[in-house]
């Protein structure tokens, strides 16, 4: 048995750049998306159900009229968060199952399987809004948005899921097990009650009003209902201000995780 | 020339030092690293894999060094560890060809990825999904897996721990064909009929430094060459003497004796690796006592 040379043909052309890893993990997470046939299902049904359970069950008691108009837009991004929350699941079992651990000794840059699972749930994400969207339109949703509303809109909703996609990769690098990184998705789901989302601010108690007004959901609810059903002027600005705010610090804590989950 | 694999007073310490001024050599060849629980085994793959970056020390592969260019080096090596390190949701198939892309392979991931499957007896399961895989499946397509592209250097940590006797067979037999044509295999173990299977060469590690480095042959000779037991009626040993194998020490074995013990049992003992690894792994203290 002779050893190899180490520059011998076999092993000249291993590895790819930056660019087309990426492209090959994004392929790799959404065959992921579509393989896991309940987690597909709970990212359209959840935000479905939530919508006509608030316009058929809540809503009579809520606002007599018109309250379809109201939710639609935070059941959007209730829906976008939830969907987001099962990509912390998705990097955590890369991270302790063994995955990672090949990516990060092969010739290619192993940080790029994140790009991979947050532009999947971006593309997941927005196809659970379209059929929200779809359904809420059915059941009497008239929005009066110009076509570039709607293209504002879903700029600004697509920005949300990004930026809360890279705070859950975070969360999915650190935390200790795909069990304990699903645990975190709840949080996420009460910051909308939180907010003008579903009942208007002034019907809440005094103390709780600057919170709820002051949270990042809050303008993104009310950019989102001023763009597509012309109430109020949407605060564009301050949404997208927080949107760049959390992903700048996702950046860094995903940064500083991958860095950690190494000596893992 | 570069050797394959070169290391010279590489420390890494956590709480206490887990590789303590380790120098080692690997010249080619299958190479297995034998070594009880907590000896620094994982930790020293994960330095030379580039996964983890040492204290002090250098460390080689093919000329490359580990710290200094990782890149280079994850170039040369590939890595089947303890834990696989194939993804649940894909087919086998779709393992190897994703990763042979990653590889760059691009078009002809496809065939090399059916070559290997053939190599390893996966073909009938190459369509399913590898959860459903047994435990000794799972870890021929992980070693399939290093394969996609022929490693320089291939690591194996532990690669058949928890798996049935008939399933570590056939991993065995995996890494003789495919290590076959030239690669040098870096293997981890804590088993000695493991070692045995594969290298051509076995070093013990022992607390961060090796501590015996040779043949199979070579480490047994170390605790000392073949005994003469004298049992008595119940098994138990009464005398043993070391022996050349001449009839002349069975004259001093039973010149030893007091007429009365003429009764007892005579047994030829030769050391095994077990008893070379026992004693090369037993703590000083122990030793002492």
């Amino acid at each position: 048995m002779t050893a190899l040379a180490p520059g011998s043909s076999t092993l000249a052309e291993r590895g790819v750049g930056p660019l087309r890893s990426s492209g090959i993990f994004i392929g790799r997470s959404l065959r992921h998306a579509l393989r896991d046939g309940e987690g597909l299902t709970m990212a359209v049904a959840l935000p479905v159900l939530m919508l006509l359970m608030f316009v058929y069950v809540f809503g009579g008691a809520i606002q007599a009229e018109g309250y379809v108009d109201f939710v639609v837009p935070g059941v959007i991004l209730v829906c976008a968060g939830f969907g987001a929350s099962s990509v912390a699941v998705a990097v955590n079992r890369d991270v302790t199952l063994g995955a990672m651990r090949r990516y990060r000794t092969m010739p290619i840059v192993s940080a790029t399987v994140l790009a991979g699972h947050i532009v999947a749930s971006l593309l997941r994400n927005l196809l659970a809004t379209s059929i929200v969207i779809a359904v809420a339109v059915a059941i009497g949703f008239r929005p009066t948005a110009t076509p570039l509303d709607w293209l504002a809109a879903l700029g600004l909703v697509a920005v949300w899921i990004l930026a809360i996609t890279a705070l859950f990769a975070f969360i999915g690098l650190v935390s200790s097990s795909p069990e304990a990184a699903n645990g975190y998705g709840f949080a996420l789901l009460f910051l909308p009650y939180l907010s003008s989302a579903f009942v208007p601010l002034e019907t809440m108690p005094e103390a709780l009003q600057p919170i709820a007004r002051h949270q990042p959901m809050n303008p993104l609810v009310e950019s989102i209902r001023g763009l597509l059903v012309g109430v109020g002027e949407p605060p564009v600005a301050i949404s997208l201000a927080w949107c760049a705010g959390i992903l700048a610090v996702a950046a860094v804590l995903i940064v500083w995780g991958f860095r950690r989950s190494r000596d893992r | 020339m570069a050797e394959p694999l070169e290391i010279s007073g590489l420390v890494k310490t956590y709480r206490q030092p887990v590789l303590d001024y380790l120098d080692l050599v690997v010249s080619g060849g299958v190479f297995a690293l034998l070594g009880p629980n907590g000896a620094g085994k994982t930790t020293l793959v994960s330095i030379l894999t580039t996964l983890v970056r040492p204290d002090a020390g250098v460390a080689r592969i093919g000329g490359v060094d580990v710290v200094r260019d990782p890149a280079g080096v994850r170039r040369l090596v590939a890595a089947t560890g303890q834990e696989t390190t194939i993804d649940d949701l894909l087919t086998g198939h779709e393992n190897l060809v994703m990763l042979g892309r990653l590889l760059g392979l691009g078009a002809r991931a496809r065939a090399r990825a059916d070559e290997l499957l053939e190599q390893v007896g996966l073909v009938a399961a190459a369509g399913r999904r590898v959860s459903t895989y047994s435990g000794g499946m799972r870890r021929r397509l992980d070693l399939a897996a290093s394969f996609m592209t022929q490693p320089y250097v291939l690591f194996l940590d532990e690669p058949t721990t928890g798996l049935d006797p008939v399933s570590r067979r056939r991993v065995w037999d995996d890494v003789r064909t495919l290590a076959s044509t030239g690669t040098t295999v870096f293997l981890t173990t804590q088993t000695l009929d493991e070692a045995e299977a594969l290298a051509d060469r076995i070093a013990v590690l022992r607390q961060g430094t090796i501590v015996a480095d040779g043949t199979a042959a070579e480490l047994t000779a170390l605790v000392g060459g073949q005994r003469i037991d004298l049992l008595d009626a119940d098994g138990r040993l009464v005398h043993s003497v070391e022996t050349d194998g001449s009839a002349g020490s069975v004259e001093r074995a039973l010149a030893a004796l007091a007429p009365h013990q003429r009764g007892l049992q005579v047994s030829l003992h030769s050391p095994t690796l077990d008893d070379a690894f026992v004693a090369l792994t037993r703590d000083h203290e122990e030793v002492a006592a």
